[in-house]
Formats: structure tokens, sequence, C-alpha cells
């Protein structure tokens, strides 16, 4: 089944449209090159020794056998790094986090000792050789118990700390809901889970450090999502002067969100480096990856809806607990703790909402804000999508009927919600019919009616979602400090070829082809000869990087705009080179011409060798061709989509089969819709994962229970079915290119229409609500009236 | 121990502990890192190359368990520069992202192109059962392994594995390119 059978409006692309991407041809031969690919003179090998309690006591640590090794060249403690003041660093929350733990460790898998060695085999043996003695403390697992008075404290690293919270945060108007639901006709509330989960990139985080001791310089290739943010923090950190760093982001194996953040395991490879004198490769194995590196999710959410007997969504009132592990890591602009979960009033038109976020810790690894969430955009989606659901059950009406009701009409655009966020556009109802057209909604409930007389299970569920991407305005986003507005440079040589330097960093997205387009699109210049180069901190100019889904909207923006300045130094130059004024001449792609005579006219080629030559200049115009930018965004973009998932569950075996996903996205101009409709099948995949699979639980000791892809389960080609796309174009009116991003956008949107088709499958049982995922195990439960927490060993 | 392989048919004779994995002996003592890690535990096939023309998980082979044998990594399929119909098939149908499971994924497909050279959606998709990818959603790569089986046809001819003329992506995706 191919796009071809969604009925679907579609927009021009920019210039080259699906254009093949530049960047495969490295791929495909095995030609990337990862931070592993990576292979330096003299370089040595590090390896993390990691804590197997979730909370303990350090008692003693004897590295004296390790160190006795013969390949081993050095172990680094926490006692090693306190000397250097580097035991803990500061966290993108302005919380700390332990590197090497010191006084205790406080979970399963965090980071005691680090071993460098001359090669990988020997580091992992020397790890097997330090005695570490550990008196257990009882642990925090249950997030809904962190806050009781008798909860262990877990960061009595803290002077004064008493209990295990974090932060208490709240948006929205809590006397206006309250007086909305105390009016309304209905109010339904529901508990819902959105557990622990993953990123998982195929690649793991990694890093190879070179201190060079004769320079001074200290060079990090490794796996960030944000090169420029982390040569600052490594500044901040370590106290090395900014200009003596350089962070090179090479060919990164998947982000997703995993690789925003500074890990401790980089911190030692920049510590052993600088003991050693040599180069430290550190690159984790996959259980590492999965135990101490950000995690996703984990939102205890109660949620209420408020609306009139006939279905009119009045008002929405939420409380949030949120599990951030023992150290707050969690990435996202420093004012807003919980991300933009502010979003969650989602795409309807409603008069009040209020929510209140409590984060707490607990004793497992941290991080919270990964996985394409968009800062919490995923975990707010999640929530209304399924508060609709509830609530459309509760007044009898259908799931769509009640969504289209209840949608924002296109005329309110740009519009402010209930919590103060300002969406940009939106047509949300035409995107809905496509949707519901395509999947033959209609047909479906009938078919759905017939199989039920029959006993079988078939679901339906509907999402619809907005997103909010393209983090931001420098006056209200900053990440520690650090304004989300972000660089470009374009400079196009004497030949007229171009090369553009960006602060962003693709993981797979596709900016090397991508951004070429915008370019070519601006200038006339063919994508194949303009070169992209980003994720090196001495090439490219500043900026926070790749995540939330805000190249396009952020970086996008900057290389329209950039090639706009190139595009208006030109015409000053042609002005000169055909004598005459800069207002005479008339722009058409890739050349200048004449106001009235179409053959007297320079190419941009034409035009940058002229620029470089001895052609006398206007006043002011200098030599060369090129100009640079800082794009500070007015406002993000709000992508949306509607979605519907269509599934059969096994009443005898409770095992769900996604029998038919169909989603229709609308992020304004797609620049590459061949690699748009890429980003989306991948998100879509991330939702059937999360809905059906995909889960971290802790037993009663805090042991992780998802440490590895033998029980942490990932979508293969067999869970996934044959996507199928729409598309409609609704244009950001504030952007450039009318471009908005779009990459989270299906992993927002999937999961709850997922859970919204199982819910609606089980509904002959009663079922009103199961929490993700919905493995056999979990739907037999719902089935026999015995739902489980998720998020806890299975008792 | 001292073993001899033959790997993208160059002979190679080196010295290897006996726990060395195959993976690690490629990437790390031959420099062929085209061959990738993703897993533990044997279950994402990012590390797939072919043993004596069958395909196996690298990571889960010693390199002692190879000598005397035949190994083809993804750095040994391109003929006089040329992209394999496979790999061809892979761009044009923007079945790879991060790239990081492509390698894997191509060599795998190879290995079920030569057991079913016909295969139809559901053949393709259990053929690759095990080889993870996180940027996909799998879709183009199944289209791509239909496609590359359509040009290396028995009987289509050479024309059909000719490389280097895309095959209407924009088209198959209804990308409306200009």
């Amino acid at each position: 089944m191919t796009t071809a059978d969604v009925p679907t409006q579609r927009g021009t692309p920019v210039g080259y449209g699906s254009m093949p991407r530049k960047e495969d041809e490295r791929f495909l031969r095995g030609h990337g090159r990862y931070v592993d690919d990576i292979t330096l003179p003299g370089m040595l090998h590090g390896a993390v020794l990691r804590s197997p309690h979730a909370h303990a006591r350090i008692v003693s640590l004897d590295t004296s056998a390790a160190q006795a090794h013969p390949k081993v060249r050095a172990v680094i403690t926490g006692r090693t790094l306190d000397g250097l003041d580097l035991a803990w660093m500061p966290t993108l929350s302005h919380d700390v986090q332990a590197v090497l733990a010191t006084d205790k460790v406080r979970f399963q898998g965090q980071e005691v000792a680090f071993v460098v060695a001359e090669d990988r085999y020997a580091a992992r043996d020397a790890l097997e050789l330090i005695d570490v003695e550990y008196e257990p403390l009882p642990p925090v697992v249950d997030a809904t118990r962190a806050l009781d008075a008798d909860a262990p404290v877990i960061r009595d690293d803290v002077e004064g700390r008493t209990d295990n919270r974090i932060f208490d945060w709240e948006t929205g108007d809590a006397a206006a809901t309250d007086a909305v639901f105390a009016n309304a006709d209905v109010v339904v509330s529901q508990d819902m889970l959105y557990p622990r989960v993953h990123p998982a990139p195929m690649e793991t985080c990694g890093a190879v450090a070179d201190m060079d001791p004769v320079t001074g310089k200290l060079t990090v290739w490794t796996t960030t999502q944000a090169p420029h943010a982390h040569r600052t923090l490594y500044a901040l950190v370590a106290g090395l002067p900014e200009h003596k760093i350089r962070v090179i982001s090479p060919d990164i194996g998947g982000g997703f969100g995993n690789k925003v953040g500074i890990y401790p395991g980089y911190v030692c490879a920049v510590v052993g480096s600088i003991v050693t004198g040599k180069p430290v490769k550190w690159v984790e194995d996959r259980s590492e990856n999965l135990m101490s590196t950000s995690f996703a999710r984990d939102y205890h959410m109660h949620g209420e809806i408020a609306a009139t007997r006939d279905g009119r969504i009045l008002g929405l009132r939420v409380k949030v607990l949120a599990d951030h592990g023992a150290f707050n890591g969690t990435a996202q602009p420093s004012k807003f703790p919980a991300g933009f979960f502010g979003v969650f009033t989602g795409s309807y038109d409603l008069r009040a909402a209020h929510c209140q976020v409590t984060g707490v810790y607990t004793n497992k690894a941290p991080g919270g804000v990964a996985y394409a969430c968009s800062f919490r955009i995923t975990e707010a989606v999640y929530l209304v999508e399924r508060l609709v659901d509830v609530l459309a059950r509760e007044v009898n009406a259908d799931p769509a009927e009640l969504r289209m009701r209840n949608l924002l009409r296109p005329e309110q655009f740009p519009y402010r919600s209930a919590t103060g966020w300002e969406y940009d556009s939106g047509d949300y109802p035409r995107t809905l019919r496509t949707a519901l057209e395509a999947a033959h909604y209609d047909d479906l409930r009938e078919e759905q009616w017939q199989r039920r007389q029959r006993g079988e299970l078939m679901g339906i569920g509907v999402s619809f979602f907005t997103e909010a991407v393209g983090a931001g305005p420098r006056k209200h986003m900053d990440i520690l400090g650090l304004g989300m507005a972000d660089g470009a440079e374009l400079r196009i040589h004497p030949t007229g070829k171009a090369v553009l330097r960006l602060s962003v960093q693709t993981q797979g997205q596709g900016h090397e082809t991508t951004f070429a387009q915008i370019v070519a699109e601006e200038l006339g210049i063919p994508p194949d000869d303009i070169d992209v180069v980003h994720g090196d901190t001495d090439q490219t100019p500043y900026g926070l990087g790749t995540y939330g889904s805000r190249s396009t909207p952020v970086s996008g923006a900057a290389a329209a705009v950039v090639a706009r300045k190139v595009r208006e130094r030109a015409r000053l130059v042609a002005s000169a080179m055909l004598e005459v004024d800069p207002g005479d001449l008339e722009w058409e792609k890739g050349r200048f011409f004449v106001t009235g005579d179409p053959t007297s006219g320079a190419t941009i080629a034409d035009i940058a060798m002229a620029a470089h030559s001895d052609l006398d200049l206007p006043e002011g115009v200098e030599g060369h061709l090129d100009a640079e930018t800082v794009y500070n965004p007015p406002n993000l973009t709000y992508p949306f989509g509607a979605y519907v998932c269509v599934v059969d569950v096994d009443p005898d075996t409770a095992q769900v089969r996604v029998r038919d996903f169909v989603a229709v996205d609308d992020c304004g101009v797609r620049i590459n819709p061949m690699i748009v409709e890429g980003q989306i099948h991948g998100g879509l995949a991330d939702g059937i994962g999360m809905a059906l699979m995909q889960v971290m639980a802790f037993d009663e000791d805090g042991n992780h229970l998802g440490g590895s892809f033998m029980d942490y389960l990932l979508p293969t080609t067999m869970e996934c079915p044959s996507w199928r796309l729409g598309e409609t174009v609704t244009p950001s009116p504030h952007h450039p290119i009318g471009a908005k991003g779009v990459g989270e956008s299906a992993t927002v949107g999937s999961p709850a229409a997922v859970v919204n088709a199982v819910v609606d499958a089980l509904a002959p049982y009663g079922v009103r609500h199961l929490d993700m995922p919905m493995t056999p195990a979990v739907v037999w439960r719902a089935m026999q009236g015995r739902p489980l927490r998720t998020d806890l060993a299975i008792t | 121990m001292r073993i001899t392989v033959t790997v993208d048919g160059t002979r190679y004779t080196d010295e290897v502990e006996p726990r060395t994995l195959l993976v690690h002996y490629l990437r790390n003592q031959l420099g062929k890192v085209g061959t990738v890690v993703g897993c533990d535990t044997s279950n994402c096939g990012a590390c797939t190359v072919h043993l004596n023309g069958q395909s196996v998980k690298s990571c889960s082979v010693l390199a002692v368990q190879a000598d005397g044998g035949e190994v083809t990594t993804i750095e040994g399929l391109a003929r006089d520069g040329e992209l394999h119909p496979v790999q061809q098939a892979f761009q044009d149908n923007h079945a790879l992202q991060c790239g990081f499971c492509t390698p894997g994924m191509i060599m795998q497909s190879l290995d079920l192109l030569s057991e079913n050279p016909e295969p139809d959606e559901q053949a393709v998709r259990e053929g690759l059962e095990g080889n993870l990818c996180r940027c996909t959603g799998y879709q183009n790569i199944v289209r791509a392994v239909r496609d590359a089986a359509e040009r290396m046809r028995p009987g289509a001819g050479p024309e059909a594995e000719r490389v280097g003329e895309a095959t209407g992506t924009a088209a198959t995706m209804g990308g409306g390119a200009e």
C-alpha cells in the first residue's frame, strides 16, 4: 500500500522536492563515520564500573588489583574526581548529577569507577578486579510513594533536604477552571500512566576525548545532538577555556533525544585523557545505554475533563506526578520544568484549563525529556487524547465526531490557548476529515459492529494532535542561560559553489540534503553544489542543536534568511556589474536581470566571481559573497495531524495486531516530502512500540527490568503495518518559508491512536482505560478486570 | 591464535585472542568499520555480515570461527565503484536515515534475496525480522528490498541491474518533485 490511496491535499515542496539524500552514499557503502569508528594514535579505551544496587552507601572501594592489570593505564574513582572538583556536574535542569559516585549510589547502573586500558577487552576485564563494598539502603521505586513521610531521602548530598520533592509547577487559571468544572453537566476523570521508556538509538552514546598536552586543546568527538552547548558546558564543568575546546559530532546513529545531555562517561573520557595524556575512547554497550542514559516519559497523570451533556468540551484539570529519577537531568528550556506540557489543551477550543506538576526523585536513572517528546508534548497529547475518548464513552458519542465538534476552527488562528500558547496556524477539521475518509471510518464502525456480534475484538482509535516545536524565542526559552537562537553562515565560492554552516546536528533527519534545498530554492544553486557543514564547533556558528523538532523552525529559518542576505548582497554586486541601479534589477531563480531587458543579467555564479574580482563595488559593499545570521524565532511552530489506527485483538491470547494506520500530517510547507514521510514512518513505529511493547519497569529492590533488548522490546518489521500517509498544508505564517517542524509529530501523536484503538476493542469487557504497554499479559489482565501497574514488576 | 580469513576479497592472516568477536576483529584489526554494533544480546542485527555465503550476526561469532572462511561486509558490495542494486534501491526508496542499521540491513536483504528472489511483502518482513531499525519504520526498507528484487530478477537482463538510474522516487512517494 502506498501513500497514493490516501486522498490528500499536496503542497508544493521547496525547490527540489523529494530529491534523493546527499548523505546516503557514504552510509550505503559503510563509509559513515560514527564515534566508535574513530581511531587516534595511542588511543586508550575506557569502561565504566556500575552500581549493582539502586540505593546503597559506598563503604569502601579498592582499585589496587585493577591498577595492577598490565594493560590498565588509569583507574578513576569519585575520589579522583573530587580532587579535580569534577565528582558532580551541573545538569540541564539546574540540579547536579554525580559523575562518579562518592558517598552513595542512587540508581542501579550508576557510574562508580572508570578504567582506562590499552584495549576494550582489557578495560572490561579490569572492571571485574575492582572491589566495592556497599551497604544497601531502602530504595524509592514507586514514584507515588516518593513523598510519603517515611520515604528514604535520596538526595542527602544537599544540605538540609528532608524529602524527595524536586519542584511544583503549575500553569493555567485554577479558579476559572474550578468554576467551569463546578457548572459542567459532565465531569469525567481518569488516572493514566505514561510509563518510563527509552529512546534506544541504534548507536549508543560514546566519546573520544583527546586532550593535547602540548597545545592544551581538548577535542571531543562525541554523540551529541547539541555540540555547541556541550562545548560551553565542558568549559563550565571542567573549567577549561572555551576556545580551547573543540566538540565534534560526527555521523550519529540516531539520537531521538538520547544524545542531548552530557553523560558521566563523556566527562570520564575527558578526565581519562587529561590523566593519561592520550586520547581515550568510551563507548557504552546497550545495557548501559538503557540503564543509565536519558529515559523518557514516566508521568503519572490524573486528568479531568468537563463538558456539556451534548459533548462540548469546557475545561481540563490535570495533576501530574513526574518521576525524574535520582538526579534532575531533564533537558528542557530553563523556565519550563515540565517542558511544554502546558499545551495539554490540545486541539480543542475550551474555556479554562489548569495543570499542576510535581517532580520527584526516585532511585532510577535521570532523564525524562527524550524520545521525540518535544519537551513533554508526548505526555500532553496522550493525556488529552485519552480524556477525549473517555468523555466520548461517557456521553455516548463517536470519538471522531466528538473531536470534530470541538476542534479549533481555521478562523481562530492565531489562537491563544487557555494556558497561554499562541498556535500559529491550522485547519484541523480538514485534516481530520482527510484521515477519516482515508481510513473509511464509517465502514470500519459498521464492520466493528458486525464483528462484535461474532465475539471478535476489533478497535478503532483516533487521535488529533497539535505539536509545539521550534524552541524558541530567546526571551522565553534558554538552556542554562543560553538563548535558543541558532546561527547560519553561507559562503558562495568564486565559482558559484557554496558552503552552508549550521549549528544544528542531524542524527539521520537529512539536514545535509534539506538545508541545501532551502538555499537552492533561495539562490538557484543546485543542492549538489551546496555543502552543508555541521557538528564541529570550530567550524560552525553557535546554536543549540537538534532536538524538539527545532531544526526546520529555527535553523531552517536561519538558512533561508542568510541566503536572502546573500541575495541582497548579490543584487548590489550585480548592479555594479551591469551598471544599473539595484532597484532596476529583478530576481529570477539563480539570476538578476535588468528590468525590461531580460537578456542583460548575471547568474549567482557570475556575481560570485565578480565579487571576488577587481570590479569596483558600490560604497559600503565589501568584496566576496557571503553572509551570516542568527535567527531568533518569534514563536514556535504548531504542526498538527489526525491519526486513525485499527487493531484486532485475539480474544484467546490477548495479542494486539495493528491492522491499519492512517496518518495525515500537516507541517506547513514540506521541504522534501520523501524525507518528511520517512520521519513520520519512524515516529509511527515509535508509537506502536510504546503502546504495545516498550517499558522499563522496576522490581521492589529497584532492579531495572528492561535493561537489554531481551526485555526492552522494540518493534520489528513484524509489528509494524504498512503505514498510510496523507498530507494537508497549512503554512506557518511567521516562518520565512512557511515550514513547521515535523520530526517528532508521529511519535507524539501515534501512541494515543493505538491505545484508543485497543481500549475501543476491549469495550465489551467494560475496559475504559488501560496503561501502556499493551502486551498480551497486560491486555489479558485487563480483560479479567485485574489491570496491572505496568511500571512495577508483575506480582 | 593465528587465523586466515578472506574479507571482501582480501586475504588476512592475524593473531587474535580466542574470545575476540568477529565484529571487533573486522572493526578494530582490519579497520572495516562499516559493520557496526547496536546491542549486546544478538537482537539488533546491525553487525550482520556474510560468512561463507550466509548472513551471520558478527557479534555472535568468534573471529577464530571464521578461520579459513570468507567474509563479505557492506564495504565489499560495490563493484567497480558502482553501488550494488540493493544499495541503490535503498537510496532510491529512502530506506535509510541515520544509516546505522543500514549495512546490516543490506547484508541481510541480500541473504534473503538469495534464498527468495521474488519475496512478497510478508516474506520480506519475515526475512528482516532479525534487524532492528529505529528511524525508518521499516516500510521504505521493505519497498527497497522488493525494488531490488525486481532489479536483480533473473531474465530481467543487465538493464534491470544497471545502477545510477533513479527509479522515480518522487513518483512512488507521491512527492511532487519538479
